[in-house]
C-alpha cells in the first residue's frame, strides 16, 4: 500500500515537473522532447493502475509516432519560440479559477479504487464474465475493443482514415495554391 | 476529511495537469505549443478516465484461472485505447495547419500573423475592392 502510493507521488511530482518546465521553456526541441517524456511517465502511471494495454499504445503511439510527427514538423518550423508581448493575466486566472471549481467538485467523485462506484456496477462485470464464453479471448480488453465495441474500433478507423486525408489535401502541392492565391493580388493592384 | 481528501488525491493532480495544458492552449501565441498543450491536455483526460476505472487490489483485467480475482474495469480502458489513436490523428492533422500556415505567412506566431491579416485588411480598404466597405461607399 505505501510502496504504491511512494510510486504514485514519485510519477505525479515528475509529470507535474515536466509539466511546469514546458510552460517555463522557449525552445522547441526541448518542448517536443519534454512532450515526449510527459507521455512515457503517463505510460508508467497507466501501468500502476492495471491498464496495460492502455500503457503499450500511450508508449508506442503517445511517445513514439507523435514525437516522430513533431520532429517532422519541427524541421520546417522557426526553432525558437517568441516571447509574447501580449499580457498573460487573464489565461492565467481562468485556468486558476476553473481549476479550483473542478477540485471543488472533486469531492462528490468516488473514492478512488472503491469496488461500489457506479462506474463498476453497469455493464463491465457482464463483459468480464462473458469475455470467456462469447469471445473466447483471455484479454477483455481486446474481446470488448474488437467484438463488443466493434463498430467504435471502426468509426474510429474511419476518423484516422478522414484526418489522413485532410492532412495529405492540406500539405499537397504548395506552389499551385499559392499562384491562385497571388494572382488576384496582382489584379488587384493593376486596376488601382 | 482527511481520508477523503487521500482517496481523491488523484483526481486534484490530473486537474492540474489538465489546467496547465489548457493554460498553454490559451495562453502561448507558439501555435506549436498550442498543439503540445493539446497534447498535455489529452493525457491528462486519459489519466482520468484510467484512475476512474482502476479497483483497489485489482489485477489488470487478463483472465486468469482462479475464480475470486477481482479485474480492474475494462471499459475505459478500451475507449483510452480508441482515445489515444484519434488524439495522435489530431496532433498529425493539427500540425499539417501549422505547417500550411507558415508556407502562407512564413511565421507560426500568432501576433504575427495577426499583425499581417491587419496589415492586408487595410490594403484592400485603399484599393476599395472590400464588398462592406462599397456598400458604405
Amino acid at each position: 500500500m505505501i510502496s504504491e502510493l511512494l510510486i504514485n507521488a514519485f510519477l505525479v511530482t515528475i509529470m507535474l515537473s515536466i509539466a511546469i518546465s514546458l510552460i517555463k521553456t522557449r525552445a522547441v526541441i526541448f518542448t517536443v522532447i519534454l512532450t515526449s517524456a510527459y507521455s512515457l511517465i503517463a505510460a508508467l502511471m497507466f501501468i500502476t493502475l492495471d491498464a496495460v494495454d492502455v500503457a503499450f499504445t500511450e508508449a508506442s503511439v503517445g511517445a513514439g509516432i507523435s514525437t516522430i510527427l513533431f520532429l517532422a514538423a519541427m524541421a520546417y518550423l522557426p526553432k525558437k519560440e517568441e516571447e509574447s508581448i501580449s499580457n498573460q493575466f487573464i489565461p492565467a486566472m481562468s485556468c486558476i479559477i476553473l481549476g479550483g471549481i473542478l477540485i471543488w467538485c472533486s469531492y462528490d467523485l468516488p473514492e478512488i479504487g472503491q469496488l461500489t462506484a457506479p462506474i463498476h456496477q453497469h455493464i463491465a462485470p457482464e463483459y468480464i464474465r462473458g469475455s470467456k464464453e462469447d469471445i473466447g479471448i483471455p484479454n477483455i480488453v481486446t474481446s470488448v475493443l474488437a467484438s463488443y465495441r466493434g463498430y467504435d474500433t471502426f468509426g474510429e478507423t474511419i476518423v484516422v482514415f478522414t484526418a489522413g486525408v485532410a492532412v495529405l489535401v492540406l500539405l499537397e502541392k504548395k506552389n499551385p495554391v499559392k499562384k491562385n492565391k497571388s494572382q488576384p493580388k496582382q489584379k488587384i493592384k493593376k486596376n488601382a | 476529511m482527511i481520508s477523503s481528501t487521500i482517496g481523491i488525491w488523484n483526481y486534484w493532480i490530473v486537474f492540474c495537469l489538465m489546467m496547465i495544458g489548457l493554460f498553454l492552449v490559451i495562453g502561448r501565441k507558439n501555435f506549436l505549443k498550442k498543439i503540445v498543450g493539446l497534447t498535455i491536455f489529452q493525457t491528462s483526460v486519459f489519466l482520468l478516465y484510467i484512475t476512474f476505472g482502476k479497483i483497489k487490489g485489482g489485477t489488470p483485467p487478463i483472465l486468469n484461472e482462479s475464480v475470486d480475482t477481482i479485474y480492474s474495469n475494462p471499459l475505459p480502458h478500451v475507449l483510452i485505447l480508441t482515445a489515444i489513436v484519434v488524439g495522435v490523428a489530431t496532433t498529425a492533422l493539427g500540425l499539417a495547419i501549422v505547417l500550411r500556415i507558415n508556407s502562407e505567412y512564413g511565421s507560426v506566431e500568432e501576433d504575427d500573423i495577426s499583425a499581417q491579416d491587419l496589415v492586408d485588411y487595410h490594403d484592400e480598404i485603399e484599393t476599395g475592392k472590400s464588398i462592406d466597405l462599397k456598400f458604405k461607399q
